[in-house]
Parts: structure tokens; C-alpha cells; sequence
């Protein structure tokens, strides 16, 4: 098999003496996508944000397409990466969140077209087109003119999916991104993110709806006490899970349901 | 002599005056904005030696009257060789205490962004200078607006001070023609009530913007 384009290796992450992650060791292949499923305080959500070191791992290592992330070798020792190489690098790694997270000060325009133009160095107007068709895709193209307050949930997300799609990334990584809506809002942000996962994104997700991870996931991970308890198609893991742990939280989740 | 007749002497240079006061006023401001901006990202910035030097900065200069530093600057610097005329003085001494101040309400402004604001600017792959610039400087500074009004109303009502070091603002003018004409009620009233029709409608204004600011949130 090909090189992964995200390897994780070892990876730990504490805070102070409690351990969220106590050694994760994960493959995610280009164009695959992966679901992480599990109890809240799991660890999920905290390997996530590690991926595009937004959060600082206390060990192991990642490496996207090849290249260690955070950390540069330097004279046979590991430093840590300056801030414009770890730009560079979460440039090409989009991030969706549970908060949205839009900008309020800026139009959705705006807002998707920031990353291009002061990141990227795109000029304007091509940055505009490259806006313009991603928020036709994501359904928005009344809403350019709008700013954030305006739009329901269910629309900030779509146009921060779109915010994320203008870096042209290679990874999206989605934190529960559906979580903080209404539930008739959630449909049209599944929507999309299935439409992406079609068009051959690599995607890693972190949610709770477990119908979306059965259908669109190549390899769902469960994880519990920050450890990956299982893993693997969507189909063992919801039909035929291995794992007692596994079994009990698909379950709990079900009778929710 | 009549209000008219003392009116007719007054006016004149009392407005002129009121003009210096606002411009040592937004002269001081400027330096306090720009001063105080600087002094707010030393203060947060993760580097101790800094934000304990910018701690430092802003308790001492909260801590002592605007007089005194004044004072300070025009007396005791042309004592140790560095002088500067009063109006200078003035401004630089208004200026620094207002810094102090702006510090504290730039300071509230940027912690009351949120986090995922940084976080999502990040993650498009901005570098921490631009993050600053283009995401948590804008939606500080809108939160910081009605803060900054208030200083701007105490400043323009501290330029008064500056008449003790001689520099030519309106306090200083309303003495002169306080000892002048012997009517030191009438010309105080005035003087007071030109301070007032400056300041309250930027009062007004700061209002607004809170009240601007309550909405959105």
C-alpha cells in the first residue's frame, strides 16, 4: 500500500497528570475517510486537533504526506517548527468547527475569501470566483453579501466548509460538526459533507451520527479513554463489533436514538 | 460690568483656548492609542520579562496623579538637561497616563475575542502576525470603541491640568481673564459649560455604542 498521507505514531497528550491520549497509532490513506466514534472525553475531539496541531501533543509523532508536522529534525534533534512553517503546513490541512467559528466581522465573501488572498496571495478577483463557486456549492450563493449573525447554523456551517474547501486542502478535518445544531439543520450540513466525501476528499470526522458514519465512512474508529478500542469498515464495527466496550457504547447510542 | 459686555471680551479667546485644549487633548490620545496598543501586546505576550515590564508600566502610571507627571516631565527633566516647552510637556505627559488606561481597555477588548476565533484563523494557515491583524485586532478594537470614548472625555477634562505647567489650554486662558476682569464666577461657569457642551455629546456617542455592542452580542 501506498504511503498514508496522515501517520500518527505513538501519539500522547496530556494535561498536567490527566492522560487524553495515551498512544495512538493511526493510518489515514488519501481519499479515505475516517469517522472517530466514541464517548465524549474519549479523546476524539483532542487527536483531531492534534492532526493540524492546533492542539501540542506531549508525544509521538504526525506526519502528513511524509513530512512530521510541529516538530522539524534538525542536527540529529527535534525541534519545534516556527510559526511560518507550521502556517505553510495547516494551509493545506482544512478545518471544520463544531462552533462554526466564522468571523463576524467579515461578509461570507469575506470570510471565504480571507485564506486565499492573505495566505495564499491570490488576487482578488480570482479569489472572488473561487468563493463565489464554492458557496454555490454549499447551496449559499444569496448569502454572499451577508455577515454571520444573519445566517441560521445550519448556513454558518456550510460556509465554513466552503471557508475551509478555498485553501485547496489535501485533509479536512471536521470536529463535530453538526453537534451544535438544531436537528432539522443538521441534514443540510450531512448533505454536503457526503457530496464531499463522493468527490474523493480525504476526510477524518469526529461526530456523533452514526447513520453518516455507517454510509460515508471507508473506517470507523472507536475510541474510549484515549486509546482506539476498534477499528476498521463501517459494517464490522456497527454490525459485528468485537469489543465489549464497542458494543456497550453503540447500544447506549442507539436507545438514544 | 454687564454678562453681555464681559461676554463681548471673552468669547474670543476662550474659544481659541478651548481649540488648544482639544488639540493637546487628540494629540495626547493619539500617543495614548498607539502607546497603549504596544503596551497591551507586551502585556499578553507570553514572554514574562515583558508583561512584567508592561504590568509595571500601567500600575505606576495609574498609580500617580496626571499632575505629577507633568510635573515630572516639564520640571524634572529640564532639571536633569531634557527640556520641553509646556505644551509639549502636556501632551507627552496626557499622552503617557492615558496610555496606561488604553492599555487596560485594548487589553479587555482582545481577551473578550473568543478563542475559536484564533483557532479558526490558524487553521487556515495564517501566521500569528496576520491572525492578529486581519481577525483579533478588528473585533478587539469594536469592543474596545465605547472604552476608548470614556478615556477620550476624562482626557479632554484632564487638559485642564496642563494650565498648571503654563501650557496655553483653556483653563489656563480662563485664569488669565478670571484676574483680569475680577469675575471669576461668571468666567468659570462658562468655562465649565464649554467643557461640558464638548463632552457630552461624546458621551452620548460612547451610549450609542454600547448600546450598538449590547445588540450584537
Amino acid at each position: 500500500m501506498s504511503e498514508p498521507l496522515v501517520r500518527i505514531r505513538g501519539l500522547k497528550k496530556a494535561y498536567g497528570i490527566h492522560l487524553v491520549l495515551q498512544g495512538i497509532d493511526l493510518d489515514v490513506h488519501s481519499g479515505e475517510k475516517l469517522c472517530l466514534i466514541g464517548p465524549s472525553g474519549s479523546g476524539k475531539t483532542t487527536l483531531l486537533r492534534c492532526v493540524n496541531w492546533l492542539e501540542e501533543p506531549t508525544g509521538g509523532e504526525i506526519l502528513i504526506d511524509g513530512a512530521p508536522i510541529g516538530t522539524v529534525a534538525k542536527g540529529g534533534r527535534s525541534h519545534r517548527m516556527s510559526d511560518v512553517e507550521l502556517a505553510r503546513m495547516r494551509a493545506g490541512i482544512g478545518m471544520v468547527f463544531q462552533r462554526f467559528n466564522l468571523f463576524p466581522h467579515l461578509t461570507v465573501l469575506e470570510n471565504v475569501m480571507l485564506g486565499p488572498v492573505r495566505v495564499l496571495g491570490a488576487g482578488r478577483a480570482e479569489a472572488e470566483a473561487t468563493a463565489r463557486g464554492l458557496l454555490a456549492k454549499v447551496g449559499l450563493s444569496e448569502k454572499v453579501a451577508a455577515y454571520p449573525d444573519r445566517l441560521s447554523g445550519g448556513q454558518q456551517q456550510r460556509v465554513a466548509i466552503a471557508r475551509a474547501l478555498a485553501m485547496k486542502p489535501k485533509l479536512m478535518l471536521f470536529d463535530e460538526p453538526t453537534s451544535a445544531l438544531d436537528p432539522e439543520l443538521v441534514g443540510e450540513v450531512l448533505a454536503v459533507m457526503r457530496q464531499l466525501a463522493n468527490e474523493g476528499m480525504t476526510m477524518i470526522i469526529v461526530t456523533h451520527e452514526m447513520r453518516f458514519a455507517e454510509t460515508v465512512a471507508d473506517k470507523v474508529v472507536f475510541m474510549a479513554d484515549g486509546l482506539i478500542v476498534e477499528e476498521g469498515p463501517p459494517a464490522r464495527i456497527f454490525r459485528d463489533p468485537q469489543v465489549e466496550r464497542t458494543r456497550a457504547f453503540l447500544s447506549a447510542v442507539e436507545h438514544r436514538v | 460690568m454687564s454678562f453681555a459686555k464681559l461676554w463681548s471680551i471673552i468669547h474670543e479667546p476662550l474659544f481659541w483656548a478651548a481649540i488648544a485644549s482639544l488639540k493637546i487633548a487628540l494629540s495626547a490620545l493619539l500617543i495614548g492609542l498607539v502607546l497603549g496598543l504596544a503596551i497591551a501586546l507586551a502585556r499578553m505576550n507570553p514572554n514574562r520579562h515583558l508583561s512584567r515590564a508592561a504590568v509595571a508600566y500601567i500600575e505606576f502610571l495609574r498609580g500617580i496623579p496626571a499632575l505629577i507627571l507633568l510635573f515630572l516631565i516639564y520640571f524634572g527633566l529640564a532639571a536633569v538637561g531634557i527640556r520641553f516647552s509646556s505644551l509639549q510637556a502636556a501632551i507627552i505627559g496626557l499622552g503617557l497616563n492615558a496610555s496606561a488606561y488604553l492599555a487596560e481597555v485594548y487589553r479587555a477588548g482582545l481577551e473578550a475575542v473568543p478563542k475559536g476565533q484564533t483557532e479558526a484563523a490558524r487553521a487556515i494557515g495564517m501566521r500569528r502576525g496576520q491572525v492578529l491583524r486581519w481577525i483579533v485586532l478588528p473585533q478587539a478594537l469594536a469592543i474596545s470603541l465605547p472604552p476608548i470614548g470614556n478615556v477620550a472625555i476624562s482626557l479632554i477634562k484632564d487638559t485642564s491640568v496642563a494650565s498648571l505647567i503654563a501650557a496655553p489650554d483653556l483653563m489656563l486662558r480662563a485664569n488669565d481673564l478670571s484676574s483680569q476682569t475680577f469675575k471669576p464666577l461668571e468666567i468659570y461657569l462658562v468655562v465649565g459649560a464649554i467643557y461640558f457642551v464638548i463632552c457630552f455629546p461624546l458621551s452620548l456617542v460612547v451610549r450609542a455604542l454600547e448600546k450598538r455592542g449590547e445588540r450584537k452580542t
